[in-house]
Order: C-alpha cells, then sequence, then structure tokens
C-alpha cells in the first residue's frame, strides 16, 4: 500500500509557503507583509500545528527579515526546517528500546480508540523479532469485540506467543499473566495491548493506571516503555490526549500512526509545545513492515512537503 | 461534545456583551476572539474565513435591535451561522421504497466503522427496520469476528466469509443472505481506508456500482484535525456520500471536524457516536450543536420567538410586578403561561434557556398535558383567589379541584411551586429580563 501512496502528488508545502512569502521580493527587505503572512500561517495552520505554533513560527520568519538574518528563500526554507527540527528532536535515540535490568523488557501500548496501537503492536514486534529479541504478546484489550482475535492473528502470522484475555476479562490480570509466561518461556519482551479509551473516561483511566500499577508491582522497573500511539489525521485534540495520558501513564514517547495519508501529523508540533514527550516511531500503513524511526530532521521536512 | 468550544465562545462574546453598541470595533475583536476558536477547534481553514466574512457582513452595519444586547446580537449572528455551517435540518436514514434498504458505511481506518454499524443495527431493530449486517472489510485481521460479535449482541444476522478477497461479490451474497433472513436493511461495513489510496477507492466504486446502495454514510473521527477537509472530499469525490456519522464525540474534542465535512460535502450529518457501548448513538441536532457550542442555549431563537408572540408591554408589565414587593399573583401566572404555550411545546422553550440542557429536562419531566391541568386548576379560582392565593383555605382548593376534574394534591402542589416561583421571580428578575416567567416552569 505504502508503494501506491508515495507516487501521489501531495503539494509541497514548502512550494506554496515560498511562493507566498517571496513572490514580492521586496518583502525580504521591508518585511512580510499582513498578507503574506495570513497565506503563511494558512500553510502552518492547514498541517494542523495549531496556532501557538504557528505563531511562533510565522513570528520567528518575520523577525529573521526584519533583522536581515534571513535574505532569501533558501534562508527561509532552512529556518523553519530547523526550527522544527529543534523542536521536535530529542537527546535520545527513539529508536531504542529501553531493556529491563533483567528479566523481560516489558512494553505497555496505550492510546485513543482506532489510533493504529495493535497494528503497531505487530510492528514492533516483528522489528524487534528482527533484532533478536524473543517477543511475546499480550492480548489485555478484554474490551473490544473481536480484539483478542486481532492481535492473536498477528501473533499467529508473525509466528509468535501470545497470552490473551477472556472478552471481559480483567486487563491488568492479563498482563500479569503475560509476565509470568515470559518468565517461564524466557522471552525476553512483553508488548502489552490494551483497549483504546478517550483520555476523558476517568474509570477507564484508572484501569489503565492499573495494568501499568500490576506490572509494575510483578516486574520492579516495568513497564519499561509506556509509549502512547497517537493518529496522525487527529487535530489539536492531540495535546489533550498527551496531557491526559502523561498524567495517567507517564508515556516514555509517541507512536504516530497513518502518515501513509494526506495528513502530515503537524498536530505533535503543537504537543510538543506542552510536553517534553518524544516521538518515536511513525506508523505508515497496515502490515507489519510500516514502521519507521523517528527522525526529527526527516519529519520537518516531511511537515513542510520538501520530502 | 463541543464543550470546550462553546466555552471558549462565550467567554469571547461575554466581553462584547454589555458594551451598549455593535460597533465595528466590538463586532472585529469579536471575530478574532471567534477565528481562534474555530481554528482551535480545528475547523477548516477555509471554512474558518468564509464562516467570519459571512459573520461580519452580517454584523456589521447591522440596525441594532432596541430590546436585545449587542452582545447578544451578535451572538445570534454567530448562531444562525453555525446552525447553516452544520446542515440545517436534522435528517434520518432514507429507507428505500422497496427493501433491501442497503447502507454502505465508509471511512479511514480507526475511524470507528464496525462499531458504529452495531450501533446502527440496534437502533435499526428497534425501529422494526430488520437490519442485517454485511461483515465487507476483508484485510484488517479479525474484523468479521468483531462484526460478529456485535451481530451476536443485538442479535441481528451478520454474513460474513473467511478468506474471500472479492468484496463486491461478497457484498452481493451479503444481500442475498439478508433477503433470505427477510431483513429489510442492510449494513455493510466496509475495510477502513485512506482516501488517497486509488485502488482501494476503486474497490468502493466497483461496490457501490454493483450494489446501487441507498445511503453511503461516511464515519468520520469527530477529532480530525484540518485533514478532515481532504478526507471528506476524497470519500466524496469517489462515491457521493449521502451522510456523515461523526464518531468519539464523547470526549473533549471541539469537533470542529463537523464543520468542515459538512462545508465540504454538504450531506447531512445524521448521528453522533457518544461512546462505544451500542446505545451511544445519538441523532444529530445541528441547532442543539450550535446551541452548546455558543453555550447560550437557543436563548437568542428564544427571544426571537418571544418577541414574534409576547405583547411587548404585558411582558414589560408582569416583570415589573414579578420584581415588585407583592409579586405575581395566579392571574399573572396564567397569562404567562398562556404566552409560553404561544411559544410551542414546553420543553422547546425550556431546552432553549441558558443552563438547562437535555439532562435537566429529562429530570424535569414537564409536559403539555401537565400545563394544560395547571390552566384548568387555575381558571376554577375566582378572581380574588387567583389575585390573593393565600385566601385558598382547605374547603375552596377542594371546589377548586372538583371544578378543574383534578385532585386536591395537585391544587397543593400547584399552590406551593407557584409560592416558589414567586420568591424565585422576586429574586431573579432584575430589570432588563427577557421574559416576564421564571428561568423554570414548576413542573410537577
Ligand atoms: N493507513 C494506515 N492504517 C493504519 C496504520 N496503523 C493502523 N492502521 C489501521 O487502522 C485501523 C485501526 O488499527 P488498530 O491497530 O486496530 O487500532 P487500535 O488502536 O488497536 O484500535 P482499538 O483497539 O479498536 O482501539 C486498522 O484498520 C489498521 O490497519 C497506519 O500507520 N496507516
Ligand atoms: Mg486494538
Amino acid at each position: 500500500m505504502t508503494d501506491r501512496i508515495t507516487q501521489r502528488s501531495k503539494q509541497s508545502l514548502w512550494s506554496r509557503l515560498k511562493r507566498v512569502a517571496l513572490t514580492d521580493v521586496g518583502a525580504l527587505v521591508r518585511g512580510f507583509k499582513a498578507a503574506d503572512i495570513e497565506a503563511m500561517e494558512r500553510l502552518l495552520l492547514e498541517a494542523d500545528f495549531g496556532i501557538a505554533a504557528t505563531t511562533d513560527l510565522v513570528e520567528m520568519l518575520e523577525d529573521g527579515v526584519r533583522r536581515g538574518r534571513l535574505k532569501n528563500e533558501d534562508d527561509i526554507q532552512a529556518a523553519v526546517r530547523t526550527r522544527l527540527t529543534e523542536l521536535l528532536s530529542s537527546p535520545d535515540d527513539p529508536g531504542a528500546i529501553r531493556k529491563a535490568a533483567a528479566g523481560p523488557t516489558v512494553i505497555l501500548i496505550a492510546g485513543v480508540n482506532g489510533v493504529g496501537k495493535t497494528t503497531s503492536i505487530a510492528k514492533l514486534a516483528r522489528r524487534l523479532t528482527r533484532q533478536g529479541e524473543k517477543v511475546l504478546l499480550a492480548a489485555a484489550d478484554t474490551y473490544r469485540a473481536g480484539a483478542v482475535a486481532q492481535l492473536e492473528t498477528w501473533a499467529d502470522r508473525l509466528g509468535l506467543p501470545i497470552v490473551s484475555g477472556a472478552a471481559g476479562g480483567d486487563p491488568a490480570a492479563v498482563a500479569f499473566d503475560a509476565l509470568a509466561a515470559a518468565e517461564t518461556r524466557g522471552s525476553t519482551v512483553v508488548i502489552i495491548d490494551t483497549a483504546g479509551r478517550l483520555h476523558t473516561q476517568e474509570g477507564l483511566m484508572d484501569e489503565l493506571k492499573k495494568v501499568a500499577r500490576v506490572i509494575g508491582r510483578k516486574a520492579p522497573g516495568a513497564p519499561h516503555e509506556t509509549l502512547l500511539v497517537l493518529d496522525g489525521t487527529v487535530g489539536q485534540n492531540a495535546v489533550q490526549q498527551g496531557k491526559l495520558f502523561a498524567e495517567a501513564v507517564s508515556p516514555t514517547g509517541l507512536i504516530v500512526t497513518k502518515l501513509d495519508g494526506t495528513a502530515r501529523g503537524g498536530s505533535v508540533v503543537a504537543l510538543r509545545r506542552e510536553l517534553a514527550l518524544p516521538i518515536r516511531f511513525l506508523g505508515t500503513g497496515e502490515q507489519a513492515d510500516d514502521l519507521e524511526v523517528f527522525d526529527a530532521a526527516r519529519f520537518a521536512a516531511d511537515l513542510l512537503g520538501e520530502g | 461534545m463541543f464543550d470546550e468550544l462553546s466555552s471558549k465562545l462565550s467567554g469571547a462574546l461575554q466581553r462584547l456583551t454589555g458594551r451598549g453598541v455593535l460597533s465595528e470595533d466590538a463586532v472585529r475583536e469579536g471575530l478574532r476572539e471567534i477565528r481562534r476558536i474555530l481554528l482551535e477547534a480545528d475547523v477548516s481553514f477555509d471554512l474558518t474565513r468564509q464562516f467570519l466574512e459571512r459573520v461580519q457582513e452580517k454584523a456589521v452595519g447591522q440596525q441594532i435591535i432596541k430590546s436585545v444586547r449587542p452582545g447578544q446580537q451578535l451572538v445570534k449572528i454567530v448562531y444562525d451561522e453555525l446552525v447553516a455551517m452544520l446542515g440545517e435540518t436534522q435528517s434520518p436514514i432514507a429507507h428505500a421504497s422497496v427493501p433491501p434498504t442497503v447502507i454502505l458505511l465508509v471511512g479511514l481506518q480507526g475511524s470507528g466503522k464496525t462499531t458504529t454499524a452495531g450501533k446502527l443495527a440496534k437502533r435499526l431493530k428497534l425501529e422494526q427496520k430488520a437490519p442485517f449486517l454485511v461483515a465487507a472489510d476483508v484485510y484488517r485481521p479479525a474484523a468479521a469476528e468483531q462484526l460478529e460479535t456485535l451481530g451476536k449482541q443485538v442479535d441481528v444476522g451478520v454474513h460474513r466469509e473467511d478468506g474471500q478477497q472479492d468484496v463486491v461479490a461478497l457484498v452481493k451474497r451479503g444481500i442475498e443472505a439478508a433477503g433470505r433472513a427477510r431483513a429489510r436493511t442492510v449494513l455493510v461495513d466496509t475495510a477502513g481506508r485512506l482516501q488517497i489510496d486509488e485502488e482501494m477507492m476503486r474497490e468502493l466504486t466497483r461496490l457501490k456500482a454493483a450494489v446501487a446502495p441507498h445511503e453511503i454514510l461516511l464515519v468520520a473521527d469527530g477529532m480530525t484535525g484540518q485533514d478532515a477537509v481532504r478526507i471528506a472530499q476524497g470519500f466524496h469525490d469517489a462515491l457521493g456520500i449521502t451522510g456523515v456519522i461523526l464518531t468519539k464525540m464523547d470526549g473533549d474534542a471541539r469537533g470542529g471536524a463537523a464543520l468542515s465535512i459538512y462545508g465540504v460535502t454538504k450531506a447531512p450529518i445524521k448521528y453522533v457516536g457518544v461512546g462505544e457501548r451500542l446505545e451511544a448513538l445519538e441523532p444529530f441536532h445541528p441547532e442543539r450543536m450550535a446551541g452548546r457550542i455558543l453555550q447560550q442555549g437557543d436563548v437568542l431563537t428564544l427571544v426571537e420567538k418571544a418577541q414574534a408572540t409576547v405583547d411587548e408591554k404585558e411582558a414589560e408589565r408582569l416583570a415589573k410586578k414579578a420584581t415588585s414587593k407583592k409579586g405575581l399573583d395566579l392571574q399573572d401566572f396564567l397569562g404567562a403561561m398562556k404566552q409560553m404555550q404561544k411559544l410551542g411545546p414546553l420543553k422547546n422553550v425550556l431546552g432553549m434557556l441558558p443552563g438547562v440542557n437535555s439532562q435537566m429536562l429529562k429530570n424535569a419531566n414537564v409536559d403539555d398535558q401537565k400545563l394544560k391541568h395547571v390552566e384548568a386548576i387555575v381558571l376554577s379560582m375566582t378572581k380574588a383567589e387567583r389575585a390573593d392565593p393565600d385566601l385558598m383555605n382547605g374547603s375552596r382548593r377542594m371546589r377548586v379541584a372538583k371544578g378543574a376534574g383534578r385532585t386536591v394534591q395537585e391544587v397543593n402542589q400547584l399552590l406551593s411551586q407557584f409560592k416558589q416561583m414567586q420568591k424565585v421571580m422576586k429574586g431573579a428578575g432584575k430589570p432588563g429580563a427577557k421574559l416576564p416567567f421564571g428561568p423554570r416552569f414548576p413542573g410537577r
């Protein structure tokens, strides 16, 4: 699917940016006109940057031009890209999973309904298996119809062991059983799928906290990674999702999915202004191979449509 | 839903309210705030601009209505435009004159199609439309299992074929199976797909050509950002969608996608998903939604209606009297009540008042029947009794009850409610109050 889609003609954000900002060469000397600024804002807003992040960027450009630091379109392009890269990057290697000091490494996956949690688990499992890990899956979404069967199908395809919960069962108990199974089997990584939940549903957020707590009691230091999955088409609600999941389970990073569509995932820029959550992986399709390790510079270029 | 958008917008307009005049500056300031609010709510950039232009055009230079505060006048304009932007009428599923009615559910991955199929099946079953489900998502692992489980939960037949890749043939057989099961509505749950995935979109156009569905409903995530426009456009261009269902609206998403999707497709939003349970599907009401956005209730519609029907002078007299020492008497009470009746069913009137939400109305249990009983009781009193309800001793109460054909308990209840209302009115009725009656009509 990815191949079909990369052939699409996504109008380059940068080319549009350039056109509106630089059609009037004089703008570089006099600074931007109000209409140019609105047009620029538009480009950023339509990529889901949100008002605050957009204003930041536009002000930075205005300032740079006024002070003569940005002299031509290349300067401006570089400035936007650099700024975005700065905003999005984090010191640690996004692709490196934090390992347990002893015993299996536990990865907890959480997020709103339908964002791509289960599929992302299949992707992560394949990646880690290729790195030589012995992965065990835990189907702790005991709520949604067919959720366990979905992860079981993936386990089957990937040839991985799985511990499944019964419909309506306690997800914390499934997680607990999975850790026990991992110990006896000698698995090195356990990835736990959880039911989708809206960040506003307190009861369900408490349930998630309980899963994390039970894991922590069974294996000190676990979960070693808690990854929050965010749908790349989501708008400014990404900020709320990020905040509330952060309060509940302190995620160690984000997986942003569905970036194979037209959405650019610009709302992560808005989210980054609020939270230090590092972006770790990107989902770019429905197959187990459609996972990329996050690269801030490339993501910034994609956001601007340069990629 | 829309709660956050609501509170922000009413915050912005609050500042405009009570400034005395609807000046161009005030309008511009208000619009700037509204622009910010709409964009933060994920309303598409283009729609936001169009919206502001329309509002500005209508607001500036419009004659100020004396009896309405300027801020409210702007709220009213904003509100009307919002309603228009959301689609003006509430629109049910169109059923075929000759069954079965075939409904395709389409949308992006993870937008909530399968759950929505289950919810719709439940609703259609209650409406005795004999629904049947067809699992046409042959790609996502366990999608058919999910639909089958939901089918069992609502006790509706499900057609699934494992290992089948030819979706068109599968759905055709599904419709046949539905016919054999004597179903009258067929809900086809299709696989999620990106609108730019040409091959997958061709599958849908082939499906449409083969089964001629009566409805093609776009199921869209209510949290979608600016991409909502492109998604809606893509599906609409390929298929000509006939309606929209917005999901996950029980969260705190501001729901601007609703405005964007309707703006692009002009296909009515038929339902909103407000939870994971199968009952959590509600008909979409644009007015209610817009009123909620403004968090003003439909207060201005009420003002408008009231102005059209209530005799202004009478209203003023009542308002004055309500705040006077003596307060309203039962005669005035009856007058006010009659005016309210002119305004339409009581529930509608109450629903328009700010701060009254549907939950409260559920508990309030006001019905027009009840109002008729109240009227009968008041009319059975003498003029003197209406003017001074304290006259109402036991035997008088008995007489009135008999005359009205109601029980004495009901008379007692009315009198005590009236006393309560009198108290409330004295406190609440500040000068300039729009309506001569209290914020809540005594129910039961
Ligand atoms: N195009 C595309 N689709 C994706 C991607 N990730 C997941 N999906 C699809 O999105 C849909 C939902 O994915 P799931 O993995 O079931 O999502 P989930 O978060 O586990 O969903 P719930 O458990 O129901 O909350 C499926 O159809 C996936 O194939 C992605 O990166 N790109
Ligand atoms: Mg899942």
